[in-house]
Formats: structure tokens, sequence, C-alpha cells
């Protein structure tokens, strides 16, 4: 469970968060959705504690990502935008890496590994060099690293960027199972039709505010809008205007 | 703490022993560079020092039929007399086109003025600007002026004057050098180039421990870990200071090797560079290796990219090489307070090791100490640094 709570952050003059506040509950998927430069990644680095907040904090299952950064990294997964691997290293090395990174006792660390490849069907590469990975290749096994621990809470930045249409499928299934495993799955993405198919609650935020939170059905409610991407538009300019 | 410490350093170390670029530059190029180079240099001079006493310098003269004597005399100096160009203006024109090095002119007047006693001429053409020819010009003048200095003895006695007479003085030179001593001026080189060795090794995973994960997008996830930031930074020096410690044993060992094969005698140099000087020059400078993979960290997590981050670390590469060379230049002796600075206080150690001297203990211990303790200081700011948000670069 994932409360975030009137989150302000500024680069310089630039205030990139003003005020963000939303929960995104266990056994749900919440969609961070909002146009590029609206403060998406910025409120999702704050949660996986690279960047501390001006104003404002966040809890990760009760732990504050600013006072317990370290407990609150404990319960997260997060997949930052455009995560890299380290080329020398295989796939399955990779993983096993942020494993052992995350503390993971060397007797489990094989098993767990071999069941989240398994997981992600990324058998078929999983002993090559990362070197040379297609974009999808390259998500698929981002995910699987920050998967790896079992943790509750699941932080992806924008994962189904430059996925053909086959890898984004998959991407769909797994976000879909770790929602039915009960976890909390918060992901950030500007493709309404993405958003809309599978979060349970969609947060909108343009401008570094909310601009509106609530279900699918919710929204095409409030805004007096059928289609979506209308809805979609509308809301933004309640923050934005036109 | 320690275990995820150690599993930072052994993916390090694992991930750049695959990176075909670090192990070239820190197990190849940083090792070898130094032991080539000295190996020219070496020959270089040993060449020219023989050419000195050892070959046969040919000289062309103008008129020496004119000069019997003084043509004998030169031949029993390992100077062979060639026939030169037609005359002296021929020779002029030759000299300065280079196709001779130098040409004497005896004029036809030479013996005369000698039978006459009075200063007798001669010429010794030559292109000052051409130190090549210089050498060989210089030679030729110092026979030249033996034998000035044997007709006048020979002058003196005859008028029943001792030939002390033209020596006032005499000079007498005592050289306290010994052959270890001498060999101390050309392998002070030697000191950088472990330190040179040193810092190339550990220079790619100084950069990927901050510009080089930033780059590759490797750097966010990580630092979404439940671990410390000061983990991964200690961890990423510690795999830095092996590689480093690695490029240095290697750079020593080659040193050890190429030193057998050079023939160091001939310039009567005897180093004193056996297995026990190899394994104290390893731990006089581990110190500096602490130093070393701080320092290049620090400095590579101020830089954007990669490319940055090496522009930037070859500065480092060179810094070291500055004490070194004020204190050739000045031609300073070891001193108390020169064991405060790094490199400095490494390349005076050595040399005088090499030079078969006794290691001043109190300096050693200055030396280590503060090394080490700038190098703990460089290395906290490191991890301070690391905790900065601005580490993830624009965001």
């Amino acid at each position: 469970m994932i409360v975030v709570n009137d989150i302000h952050k500024s680069f310089g003059k630039v205030e990139a968060v003003r005020g963000v506040s939303f929960a995104a509950p266990d056994g749900r998927i919440t969609g961070l959705l909002g146009p590029n430069g609206a403060g998406k990644s910025t409120t999702l680095r704050v949660l996986y504690t690279v960047l501390t907040p001006d104003r404002g904090g966040a809890t990760i299952d009760g732990c504050d990502v600013v006072t317990n950064g370290l407990d609150a990294r404990r319960r997260i997964g997060a997949l930052p935008h455009g995560a890299g691997l380290y080329p020398h290293l295989t796939a399955r090395e990779n993983i096993a890496y942020y494993a052992r990174l995350c503390g993971l006792g060397e007797q489990h660390i094989a098993n767990r590994v071999a069941s989240i490849i398994e997981l992600l069907e990324i058998g078929d590469f999983a002993d090559r060099r990362t070197k040379g990975f297609s974009q999808g290749q390259r998500t698929k096994v981002a995910l699987a690293r920050s998967l790896v621990h079992d943790p509750q809470n699941i932080i992806l930045d924008e994962p189904s960027n430059g996925l053909d249409v086959m890898a984004a499928r998959s991407l769909r299934r797994l976000i879909l199972r770790l929602k039915d495993d009960g976890r909390c799955v918060l992901f950030s993405s500007h493709v309404m039709q993405e958003v809309a198919a599978l979060c349970d609650d969609i947060v909108i935020i343009a401008a570094g505010r909310v601009a509106i939170d609530d279900s699918a059905d919710g929204i095409r409610e409030r805004t007096g809008c059928d289609d979506l991407e209308d809805a979609f538009v509308k809301a933004i300019h309640t923050v934005v205007p036109a | 703490m320690m275990r995820t410490l150690l599993t930072v350093f052994r993916k390090e170390v694992l991930d750049n022993f695959r990176d075909r670029r670090t192990v070239v530059s820190a197990l190849l190029m940083g090792p070898l560079f130094g032991p080539v180079l000295f190996a020219f240099v070496i020959n270089l001079s040993i060449e020219q020092s023989l050419s000195d006493a050892d070959t046969t310098l040919q000289l062309p003269v103008i008129g020496r039929e004119h000069a019997p004597n003084l043509m004998r005399y030169l031949e029993s100096r390992n100077i062979a007399i060639i026939e030169g160009p037609e005359d002296r203006a021929a020779a002029v024109v030759a000299v300065k086109a280079g196709a001779h090095d130098l040409v004497v002119v005896v004029p036809g007047a030479f013996g005369e003025q000698l039978a006459q006693s009075v200063s007798a001429r001669i010429e010794l053409i030559s292109d000052r600007a051409n130190t090549q020819a210089e050498r060989d010009a210089r030679r030729a003048r110092r026979a030249l002026a033996g034998y000035n200095q044997e007709l006048a003895t020979a002058r003196l006695a005859v008028r029943g004057i001792g030939p002390q007479v033209l020596r006032p003085i005499n000079i007498d030179e005592v050289d306290v050098s010994t052959p270890s001593g001498r060999s101390g001026i050309l392998l002070g080189m030697l000191s950088y180039f472990f330190i040179f060795a040193l810092l190339m090794g550990g220079m790619y995973l100084a950069i990927d421990a901050t510009a080089g994960e930033r780059e590759r997008g490797s750097l966010e996830p990580l630092l979404s870990l439940p671990v410390t930031r000061d983990q991964l930074i200690y961890g990423k020096i510690a795999a830095t200071c092996v590689f480093m410690a690695l490029s240095l044993i290697l750079s020593l060992c080659s040193f050890f090797v190429a030193l057998k094969f050079m023939p160091l005698q001939q310039l009567g140099m005897t180093p004193n560079f056996g297995p026990g000087v190899l394994l104290i020059a390893f731990l006089l400078l581990t110190p500096f290796i602490l130093l070393g993979a701080a320092i290049m960290t620090l400095v590579a997590s101020f830089t954007k990219s990669y490319k940055e981050a090496q522009t930037w670390l070859s500065v480092v590469l060179l810094a070291p090489t500055l004490p070194i060379l004020i204190v050739s230049i000045l031609t300073l002796r070891p001193r108390l307070e020169f064991m405060f600075i790094p490199s400095l206080s490494q390349h005076l150690l050595l040399v005088d090791m090499i030079k078969n001297e006794p290691l001043n203990l109190l300096h050693v211990a200055l030396s280590v100490t503060s090394t080490l303790a700038l190098g703990a200081v460089l290395t906290w700011v490191c991890a301070r640094l690391y905790r900065r948000e601005g580490l993830l670069g624009n965001l």
C-alpha cells in the first residue's frame, strides 16, 4: 500500500510537483497518467526514494520514504524509466546481482532467479550477455531484476515504452498477475488506452498537480465525456487552462 | 554491510574483467607502457654513449698532407681521416647542406707556421645548430686541443721548462656516486611509471561508479534497492583498488623482467631492483592505491558523461608527475616535509631504495600515514557526494 501525501518538489526554479496526493491500495492497479512533463517520474522517484521531497511525504506499507528510506525500499520493486542493465553480465547474472543486494540467502538465490526467469518467460536468452538485447528483452530483464526480492509494492515508470505488441501484452499479463497475487501495482504512462485497459484506479496529473483521481467509469462520469481520451483532455484542463 | 559491499565488489570485478577495454587498459597498457618507453630511452642513451667511445669518427680533412703528424695523432684517437671536399668553399656548402657534419681545413701554411713557432691556423667547419653534428665536432675539437697541449708541452720541454708551468692548478674530481646511485637519475622515472600504471588500472572502474552507471541507466534502479549508498560506493571503490593493485603488481613485475634484459651495466648502472625491492616498492605504493581510487571516483562523479569523465581523468593521470617534476628540476634532496606529499613521497622513497640507500623509517611512516589519511578522507567525501540527488544527473 502506497500513500502519497502532498508531495512538492522543485528543481531550481522549475516546480515539477506541487502538491500530489493519492493512495495506491494492495490488490489493485493504480495508473499515474499525464502528459510529458506532468511530474509523473518525479513523483515516482520520490516514492522509490532517489529524490527527497521539498515538502510532504509518502509511506510504503507505513514506512516513511524520507525518514526510513531503507525499509521503504525493502518493500518496493522499482522499474525506473529507461532502466539499463550491465552489458557484460548475462541476464541471469544481472538478476542474481540484485537478488544478492536485496539480501536473499545464497542458497535461495539460484532458485528464486530461476523462477522469476520462468515467470517473465526470458529463459531463451537468460544466459546470454545483455549487450545487444532488444528494448523488449531489456525491459523484461530489468523487470525481473526489480521483482526478484518478491516486493509487496511494484512501481513501474512507463514500462511499456518502446515495447512491441507482443512484449506489451506479456507485460500486461504480468501486471494483472501481480494484482491477483494481492500486490500493490503503481505504474505511469502517457497512453490513455493502456491505462484504461489495465487500471482499477487512475490518477491523472498535469503541471505537477492531481487533476482527477477515480476509476475509469468514475472519470467518464465526472467529466461528462464517454470517450476516455476526451475525458483525459478535459481533466487536464481543470489544472492547466487551455 | 560487509555482505553488500562484497557483492558489489565481486560484481564490479567480474563485470570489468569481461570488459575488453578495461582489461586492455588496466592490465596491458598501464603495466607495459612504462617498460616499453623505458627500454626505448635506455637503448637510445646506450647508443649515444657507445658512439662516443667505441665508434670511429669519420673526419673529412682538406689539406691533410700539410700536417702528417697531426693526422697520425688523430688516428691514434680513434678518428679516421677521410678525403674532404675540394676546397674550403665547397666544405662550407657541404656542411650547410648536411652532406658532412664537420670538415677540418689545414691551410698550406700550417707546417711553416708550426716550424716558426707562431700560432698555426686550423679551421673546423661545423653547424652549431645541428646538435647531432655538434657531438662529433666536440670530439674533434677535444682531439685537436689534445694535440695542441702535446705540442706545447714538447716546446716547453725543449726550453727546459717543466710542463707543470702550464698547469698551475690540477683538478682532481672525486665521484662518490655508486653504480646504483647513478641509476637513480634514470630510474627515477620508474616511480612515475608505477603510479601511472596503478591509476590506469582503476580508471574505467572509477568512471563506471558514477558517470558510467548513470549513462547506462543502471544507476537509478541500483539506488532504489534496499541497500545504503555508502555500501554501494565503498564496494565500488574497493573494486577499483583491486584493479589498481593488480595493475601495479603487473607493472612492477614487467619492469623486473625488462630490467634484466637491459644492458644497464654498459651505462655504469646497477639498479637495486631485486624481488625484495619489488615487494617493498609494492608496499610503499599501496597507500597510494586508496588515494588514487578515491580521487578518480571523486573527479568522475562530477562529470556528466563517460567521455567527459575520461577527459578529466587523463588530467588526474598526469597530476602525480607535477611534484616529482618540480623536485627533480630543483634537484631537492628528500626532506621530512616532502613525505606529506603523495606521489612525491613514494617517488623519493623508491629512488632511495633503487640507489641502494637505507630507507629512513620515519619518512616511510609519514609517507604511508599521510597518503592513507588523505585517501580515507577523499573516500569519505566520495560517499557524501554519492548521497546527493544530483548524482542522477539531469532529471
